[in-house]
C-alpha cells in the first residue's frame, strides 16, 4: 500500500494530527500535554490511525512541528545557560538597541536578557570585520573560563564573538576546549547557528539556541523512543521555521530553527492551496482564539525573512521581543482573535485586544465565568454564530451572557448593544486590515491583487469583511482549516538555508572568493537536505542581501544562478535595481551597490498538490437553506441571510450572500456583496458578485 | 446611529494611513538618522492646518514641531493659489522642525476640486551644505542652505531651479534631492490611501472627522489635566551647555484644563549651534507633560492644545534668527528633565528622576596616515534614564529621544576603527530606593595607523542627572583617553595616533533614600555586577 504520512503540530492548546492515507486525509485533535508533550502526540496518532482503520506501524513518516520552543522562550523555561563573549561586550544582549518601543510610557519595562549578566563571561580576543585577528585568543585563558563554567554547573553554553561570521577560528577554539574538558556539555557557536553580521541578533540567536537545546534534545529523545515503542519505526522529520523539513539530528543541534514551526506549517498549507488554484499572489489569514497571523504568498511560496522577533512582551509591539536571526516564514501577528477583549478608552473609542479571554474562562457566552465582552460575544449577537451549533454543538453558547458583557460598553458609547457589537467587530477587522495593508506596502505589494486564503477557527467569520476593507476580490476557505498547520507539514519540501556574511562592493566584486563561499554553503545545505531526502534531487537558490552604499539595511535580491561569473557585477546591479524598484518604486543612479549577506537554499521540489479546477460561478441549483437575521456590516443593519451546512455546498453549487455556511469548526460568513461557490477540491471560494465574469 | 462607530473606524484608519506614509519614507530615505533613528515625522492636517493624525516615530521633538509647520505653509503660500499636484518645501528652522537638516514637505489634498487638508512629512537629510552637522557654526548662515517656504512642485511640475540650487549647495546632491522626492512620495502614498477611505465611507470632507478627533482628544487631555492639582510649580536645572553652563528654568501653571510651561529665567542663546528655536522647545516640553499626564491620547492638535509653552525670546530655548541651531537636540533633549522636575511638585510619585537625556552622538573622522579622508562615522549612544518611583531606571536607553544604536560590527565596516569596548558602566546609576539606569563605557581606536578625530558635543559631564526624593545623582559623564588623559567634552579634537578614546556615559539619578532599597534588589545588583 502507498505510504501513510503523519503531520503532527503541537500548539498552545491543541495537538493536531493529520494522517495522509490512500483513502484520504484523516485528522485528530487532542489537548496539548505540557508535562509530557510526546504523550499527546502518541494519543493523537493513535486516534487518527484508528479512525483511518490503520495500525500505528502503517505510518511511514512522522512530520512534526511544535510551538514548544517558542513557548520556552516566552515563558523562560530553558536550561541554565552560560554565554561566552568578547571582552568589552558583555552586555550586548542586555543593552539591546538602546531604544524604547513605546514612546509615551514613563514606566516602560524592557524584557530582561535571556542570559543574566552574572552568567555572561568574557575572553580577551578580537577579530576585524574581515576575520583577521586583532587580538589572539589565548587557549589557557579559554580553559580557565571553561573550568569556571563547568564547575558552576551550567547545563548549556553559548559562544558569540564579534565578527565570528567572518572567521570561526576563535569560537572553534572555545568549542575544542569544552569538548576536551566536558564532552557532554552542549556548546552552541554563533558562527554555526547564525553566521551573519550584526552582533545583537547573532548573540540573541546563539543564546536562545543554547537555552532551549537541552530541553529539545530530551524531548526529541523521548518522542523517538515512544514512537519506536508504539511500533512506529518510520523516520521522524521536523518542520523548521523557514517552511521546510529537517532531520532530527539538525533539530537537536540547532533547535532555534524550530521556532514558529507550527505557524510556518499553516503558511505552507495556504501556499499549497494557492498553488493548486494557480493563485500567483495570495494573502494567508489565520485567525484563532488570541491572535491572527498574516503572510504573503508569492507563486505558491510563503514569503520568508532572515530575522524575526520572538516573545514580544508588550502588546505584540515591534521591538518588545527578542530579535532572532534564522530563516523564517515572515508573518505579521496581531493580538486579535475570538477571545480578544473589548473595552472603551479615554477618548470613548472601542479598543479590542491584545488582552484575551483565552480558552479559560473564554468569551462571556461560553458561560464559564467570563464577564468582559470578547469578539466571539459580538459575533454571536450579530447572528454570525449559531449558539446551538458552535463547535458542532459541543459548547452551547449563551447569548444573554454575551449581551450582559457588552451592555456596559454599549452604555458608555450610548449605543444599542447590537451597534456596540458591530463596533467591536469593525474595530477588530479594521486592526487586522490595517496590519495587512502596511505589511503589503512594506513588501511593495498591492494587496488588492491578492486572493485571501482564510483558515483557523476565526478567519472564515471575518474573511468577507476583511476583503471588503482591503479591496480584495476573492477568498478561498480550504477544507480542514482547523488543523491547517498539520496538513501543511505534509506539503512541505525538505529544505535548508545556509547563510553567511561576506561583504562585497560590486565595483570590486571578487567572484572567485564569493564562489568559494557559495560552494561551501551549498555543500552544507545539500548535506542537511540529504539527511532527510536521501537521493531525491534538490535544487539550489541564491539570494544576495544588497543595498546602496550608505544605506543601513539590505534588501533580498534573488539571483538566477548559484555561482557568479567574473563579470557579473553589472548583472547583480541590474537584479538589485529591479528588486529595489519593486519595493520602493524607483532606483537611484550614481550610487555604489554592495552585498552584505548571501543565503543559499537547497530544497526538494514541494510535492505539488494536483492542480484543481477553480469554479468561479457555480452551475447547479442553489442548495436548500434555512434563514436567520445576520448583521451586514457594509450597510450596518440586520439582514435575512441563508443558513446552510458546508456539506450542502458540494462542488459546483453556489449561494449568494448574505449567507452563513456552518461546519463544526467554524462558520463562513458570506456578506451581501459576495457569493460562495463550492469547489471540486472541497474549498469554498468567496467571490465578489460584481467581479463575476 | 453607527455614525460614531464609523468616525472611530476612520480615526483608526487615519493612524494606519500616516503610518504607511512614514514607512514609505523610512524605507527609501538615505539619511542614517531617518532609517536608524526614526528621525522623521509624517502627518495629516485638516483644511484649517490642524494636525489630526501623526505617525508614531522615533523623535518626539520632531513630531510635535511639525504640527505647527503646516500653518506657516498655508499662510505663506496662500490657500487660494494652491492646486492639485502642488508640493511645498522648507527647511527653515523657525518654520519647520528646528534645524536646516530637517526638510519639511507639504502636499495639499483636493477632493472634487476642493482643498480638504494636507499631508506633511519631515526628514533629516544627509547633508545640507554649510559646515555640516555640528555645533561649530556661529550663525545659521554658516550652517547651510536655507530654503524659505516655497513651491517644490507646481501643479505636478517639479521646480528645476530649486533642484539645481539644492544640488549646487550640498555635498551629497543625489541623496539630499533623493530624500526630497522620498518626502513627496510619502505624502502621495498617504493621499492615495486617504482617497480610498473617503470612497469607502462615501464622504468628501474631513471636517466632521477632524472635529470628532480633535474634540475627543482635547477632552481626554483636559480631563487628565483636571486630575493635576492646580497651582504654580517651578524648577530649575543647570546643564553643561556649549561655552558656559546653561540655566534652564521653568514654571508650570496648572489651570483646570490646561497647563502653561513658561521658561522665563532660562540662559540666553549660545554662540554655538546648540540653540533651540522655540518650536523645538515646545515640542519637547509638551512631550514630557503628555508622557506624565495623558500618555494614551494620540498626538494631534487637540491633544497638544492644552499644553501651552513659551520661552523668552533670545534665550537658548527660543533662539531667534540668525542664531546657529544645528545640534539643537543637545539642549532640546534636556527640556523634559526640567519640566518633569517641576511637575513633580504637582504630582509627587509620578515622574522619574533626571536622566542622561541628551544623546551622546559620537562623530568620528578617520584619516589615512598621509592625511586623506578615510571615513566619517556617526554612532548614537545613550546613558541611563532616571529611576522611576516604582522601578529602576533603564540602562543605556534613549529618553526622551527614541533612537536606536547601531551594530558595532556594521559600524566597523564603515571605516577603519575598532570599538574595543561598549558595555554597561557599573556604579553609574544613582543610588536610591529605586536605582538610576546605568550609563555605558565606550572605547574606540583607529586601525592600521589611521588618525582619529572626534567632534564632541556631550552634556552632563559637569552637571550630572540629579536624584529625586533623596535619591543620589547619577554618575557624570567623562571624556578621556584610555590611559586617563582627559579630553574636552566639547569640540573637535584629535585622538593621538595609537591611543584609545574612552567615553563614560552618564547614569540616571536615583529615586528615594538609598537605605530603603530592598535587600533583594541590592543582592541582584551585586550578583550582576551593576555596582562598582
Amino acid at each position: 500500500m502507498a505510504a501513510v504520512r503523519a503531520g503532527v503540530d503541537i500548539g498552545g492548546t491543541f495537538t493536531d494530527v493529520a494522517l495522509e492515507t490512500p483513502g484520504g486525509l484523516v485528522t485528530a485533535k487532542v489537548l496539548t500535554d505540557y508535562a509530557a508533550p510526546e504523550a499527546a502526540v502518541l494519543d493523537g496518532l493513535a486516534r487518527a490511525a484508528e479512525a483511518a482503520g490503520l495500525g500505528l506501524s502503517d505510518i511511514a513518516q512522522v512530520i512534526h512541528g511544535t510551538t514548544l520552543v517558542t513557548n520556552a522562550l516566552i515563558e523562560r523555561r530553558g536550561a541554565r545557560t552560560a554565554f561566552v563573549t568578547t571582552e568589552g561586550f558583555r552586555d550586548v544582549i542586555e543593552m539591546r538597541s538602546e531604544n524604547r518601543f513605546e514612546q509615551y510610557d514613563l514606566n516602560l519595562e524592557l524584557p530582561s536578557p535571556l542570559v543574566p549578566r552574572e552568567d555572561r563571561y568574557t575572553l580577551p580576543e578580537r577579530l576585524a570585520p574581515d576575520g583577521t585577528v586583532l587580538l589572539p585568543l589565548d587557549r589557557a585563558e579559554a580553559e580557565a573560563v571553561a573550568r569556571r563554567i563547568i564547575e558552576a554547573g551550567y547545563e548549556s553554553v553559548a559562544v558569540g564573538f564579534l565578527h565570528a561570521y567572518a572567521s570561526d577560528a576563535h569560537e572553534r577554539l572555545v568549542a575544542e576546549v569544552f569538548a576536551a574538558l566536558a564532552p557532554d556539555l552542549p556548546v552552541s557557536l554563533s558562527s554555526v547557528v547564525s553566521p551573519q553580521m550584526r552582533e545583537l541578533p547573532r548573540f540573541n540567536t546563539v543564546c536562545a539556541n543554547a537555552y532551549v537545546r537541552p530541553r529539545v534534545e530530551a524531548y526529541l529523545g523521548r518522542l523517538a523512543e515512544r514512537l519506536r515503542a508504539a511500533g512506529i519505526i518510520a523516520p521522524l522529520v521536523l518542520m523548521h521555521s523557514g517552511g521546510g523539513l529537517m532531520s532530527v539530528e539538525t533539530a537537536r543541534a540547532v533547535p532555534v530553527r524550530l521556532l514558529e514551526s507550527g505557524p510556518a506549517g499553516g503558511a505552507v498549507f495556504a501556499a499549497g492551496h494557492a498553488a493548486a488554484h494557480g493563485i500567483a499572489r495570495a494573502l494567508s489569514f489565520d485567525m484563532g482564539g488570541t491572535t491572527a497571523k498574516i503572510c504573503l504568498i508569492d507563486e505558491g511560496r510563503p514569503k520568508t525573512a532572515a530575522t524575526f522577533e520572538v516573545a514580544r512582551s508588550y502588546r505584540f509591539k515591534k521591538g518588545s521581543g527578542m530579535l532572532i536571526q534564522t530563516p523564517v516564514v515572515e508573518m505579521v501577528e496581531i493580538g486579535a482573535g475570538g477571545g480578544s477583549l473589548a473595552s472603551v478608552d479615554a477618548m470613548r473609542r472601542i479598543r479590542v485586544g491584545p488582552r484575551s479571554a483565552g480558552s479559560e474562562p473564554g468569551p462571556a457566552c461560553y458561560g464559564r465565568g467570563g464577564t468582559e465582552p470578547a469578539v466571539t460575544d459580538a459575533n454571536l449577537l450579530l447572528g454570525r454564530i449559531d449558539p446551538a451549533a458552535f463547535a458542532g454543538g459541543a459548547i452551547p453558547l449563551l447569548p444573554e451572557r454575551a449581551e450582559a458583557a457588552l451592555a456596559p460598553l454599549a452604555a458608555a458609547l450610548d449605543l444599542p448593544v447590537t451597534h456596540a457589537a458591530h463596533g467591536v467587530t469593525e474595530t477588530v477587522d479594521e486592526t487586522m486590515a490595517n496590519a495587512a495593508r502596511v505589511h503589503a506596502v512594506e513588501n511593495g505589494r498591492d494587496i488588492e491583487e491578492t486572493v485571501m486564503i482564510a483558515f483557523g477557527g476565526g478567519a472564515p467569520l471575518h474573511a468577507c469583511r476583511l476583503c471588503e476593507k482591503l479591496g480584495i476580490h476573492a477568498a478561498l476557505v480550504p477544507p480542514g482549516a482547523g488543523v491547517g498547520s498539520a496538513i501543511g507539514f505534509l506539503r512541505a519540501p525538505v529544505s535548508f538555508e545556509a547563510a553567511r556574511a561576506l561583504f562585497q562592493r560590486l565595483e570590486a566584486l571578487d567572484a572567485a572568493l564569493v564562489n568559494a563561499a557559495l560552494a561551501e554553503l551549498e555543500t552544507e545545505a545539500r548535506t542537511f537536505v540529504a539527511e532527510v531526502a536521501g537521493g531525491t534531487p534538490a535544487e539550489a537558490r541564491l539570494v544576495a542581501f544588497m543595498r546602496y552604499h550608505g544605506q543601513g539595511w539590505e534588501i533580498p535580491v534573488p539571483l538566477p544562478d548559484v555561482r557568479l561569473g567574473p563579470d557579473d557585477g553589472p548583472a547583480l546591479r541590474a537584479a538589485f535595481e529591479t528588486a529595489y524598484r519593486g519595493l520602493f518604486g524607483r532606483s537611484i543612479d550614481g550610487l555604489a551597490v554592495e552585498v552584505t549577506n548571501w543565503a543559499l537554499t537547497v530544497a526538494t521540489p514541494a510535492p505539488p498538490p494536483p492542480p484543481v479546477a477553480t469554479d468561479r460561478t457555480g452551475h447547479n441549483e442553489p442548495p436548500p437553506a434555512g434563514h436567520r437575521p445576520i448583521w451586514e456590516a457594509a450597510v450596518r443593519e440586520m439582514e435575512q441571510a441563508a443558513v446552510l451546512p458546508r456539506s450542502a455546498l458540494c462542488p459546483g453549487r453556489a449561494i449568494d450572500g448574505p449567507a452563513a455556511i456552518v461546519e463544526d469548526e467554524t462558520t463562513t460568513i458570506v456578506s451581501a456583496g459576495f457569493r460562495a461557490v463550492g469547489q471540486p477540491c472541497g474549498s469554498l471560494l468567496l467571490i465578489r458578485k460584481e467581479a463575476r465574469p | 446611529m453607527t455614525r460614531s462607530i464609523d468616525l472611530q473606524i476612520m480615526w483608526d484608519r487615519l493612524i494606519a494611513v500616516v503610518e504607511e506614509q512614514a514607512q514609505t519614507l523610512i524605507r527609501t530615505a538615505f539619511s542614517t538618522s531617518v532609517r536608524e533613528a526614526g528621525d522623521l515625522s509624517a502627518g495629516l492636517f485638516d483644511a484649517e492646518a490642524r494636525m489630526i493624525a501623526q505617525a508614531v516615530t522615533g523623535t518626539p521633538g520632531h513630531v510635535n514641531a511639525m504640527a505647527e509647520s503646516v500653518g506657516h505653509f498655508a499662510r505663506i503660500i496662500g490657500t487660494a493659489t494652491m492646486r492639485p499636484g502642488d508640493v511645498y518645501i522648507t527647511n527653515d528652522p523657525w518654520m519647520g522642525t528646528g534645524h536646516l537638516h530637517d526638510v519639511t514637505m507639504v502636499t495639499p489634498v483636493f477632493r472634487r476640486g476642493r482643498l480638504i487638508g494636507y499631508f506633511a512629512s519631515t526628514a533629516h537629510v544627509v547633508d545640507i551644505g554649510g559646515r555640516g552637522f555640528g555645533p561649530d557654526g556661529r550663525d545659521v548662515f554658516e550652517e547651510g542652505l536655507r530654503l524659505p517656504v516655497c513651491r517644490f512642485a507646481d501643479a505636478g511640475e517639479v521646480s528645476r531651479l530649486l533642484l539645481d540650487i539644492v544640488r549646487t549647495n550640498v555635498r551629497t546632491p543625489d541623496q539630499t534631492v533623493g530624500d526630497m522626492f522620498s518626502l513627496a512620495a510619502s505624502n502621495a502614498a498617504g493621499e492615495r490611501r486617504l482617497m480610498a477611505m473617503l470612497d469607502e465611507f462615501a464622504t468628501d470632507d474631513l471636517a466632521a472627522l477632524s472635529d470628532f478627533i480633535l474634540e475627543r482628544s482635547a477632552a481626554a487631555t483636559r480631563a487628565a489635566i483636571a486630575d493635576v492639582p492646580p497651582g504654580a510649580f517651578a524648577n530649575e536645572m543647570w546643564v553643561d551647555g556649549a561655552e558656559a553652563p546653561v540655566r534652564m528654568a521653568v514654571t508650570l501653571t496648572v489651570a483646570e484644563d490646561e497647563i502653561l510651561a513658561d521658561f522665563a529665567g532660562t540662559s540666553p542663546a549660545s554662540a554655538r549651534g546648540v540653540n533651540c528655536p522655540e518650536v523645538y522647545t515646545r515640542a519637547y516640553a509638551a512631550y514630557a507633560l503628555k508622557c506624565a499626564i495623558a500618555p494614551e491620547v494620540p498626538n494631534n492638535a487637540g491633544s497638544l492644545a492644552p499644553f501651552r509653552v513659551r520661552a523668552p525670546s533670545g534665550s537658548i530655548l527660543a533662539a531667534e534668527p540668525p542664531a546657529p541651531v544645528s545640534v539643537r537636540h543637545v539642549m532640546g533633549h534636556l527640556v523634559p528633565d526640567v519640566v518633569l522636575g517641576a511637575l513633580h511638585g504637582a504630582l509627587p510619585g509620578r515622574v522619574p528622576a533626571e536622566g542622561a537625556s541628551a544623546l551622546w552622538n559620537i562623530q568620528l573622522s578617520v584619516r589615512t596616515p598621509d592625511g586623506a579622508p578615510a571615513a566619517e562615522i556617526l554612532m548614537f549612544n545613550s546613558g541611563g534614564t532616571g529611576a522611576r518611583p516604582g522601578s529602576d531606571g533603564l540602562s543605556a536607553t534613549a529618553f526622551p529621544s527614541g533612537v536606536s544604536t547601531m551594530s558595532v560590527e556594521a559600524t566597523e565596516h564603515v571605516g577603519p576603527i575598532t570599538v574595543w569596548k561598549k558595555e554597561l558602566r557599573p556604579g553609574s546609576g544613582g543610588a536610591g530606593r529605586t536605582r538610576g539606569g546605568l550609563g555605558q563605557v565606550i572605547e574606540i581606536a583607529a586601525r592600521d595607523g589611521h588618525d582619529l578625530w572626534i567632534n564632541a558635543m556631550f552634556d552632563r559631564v559637569d552637571h550630572p542627572a540629579r536624584g529625586r526624593e533623596g535619591g543620589a545623582d547619577g554618575a557624570p559623564g567623562a571624556v578621556m583617553l584610555a590611559d586617563g588623559t582627559p579630553l574636552s567634552p566639547k569640540g573637535r579634537q584629535q585622538v593621538p595616533r595609537g591611543a584609545r578614546l574612552r567615553l563614560l556615559l552618564p547614569g540616571g539619578g536615583g529615586y528615594g533614600p538609598p537605605e530603603e532599597r530592598p535587600a533583594e534588589a541590592i543582592a541582584r545588583d551585586r550578583a550582576a555586577g551593576y555596582e562598582e
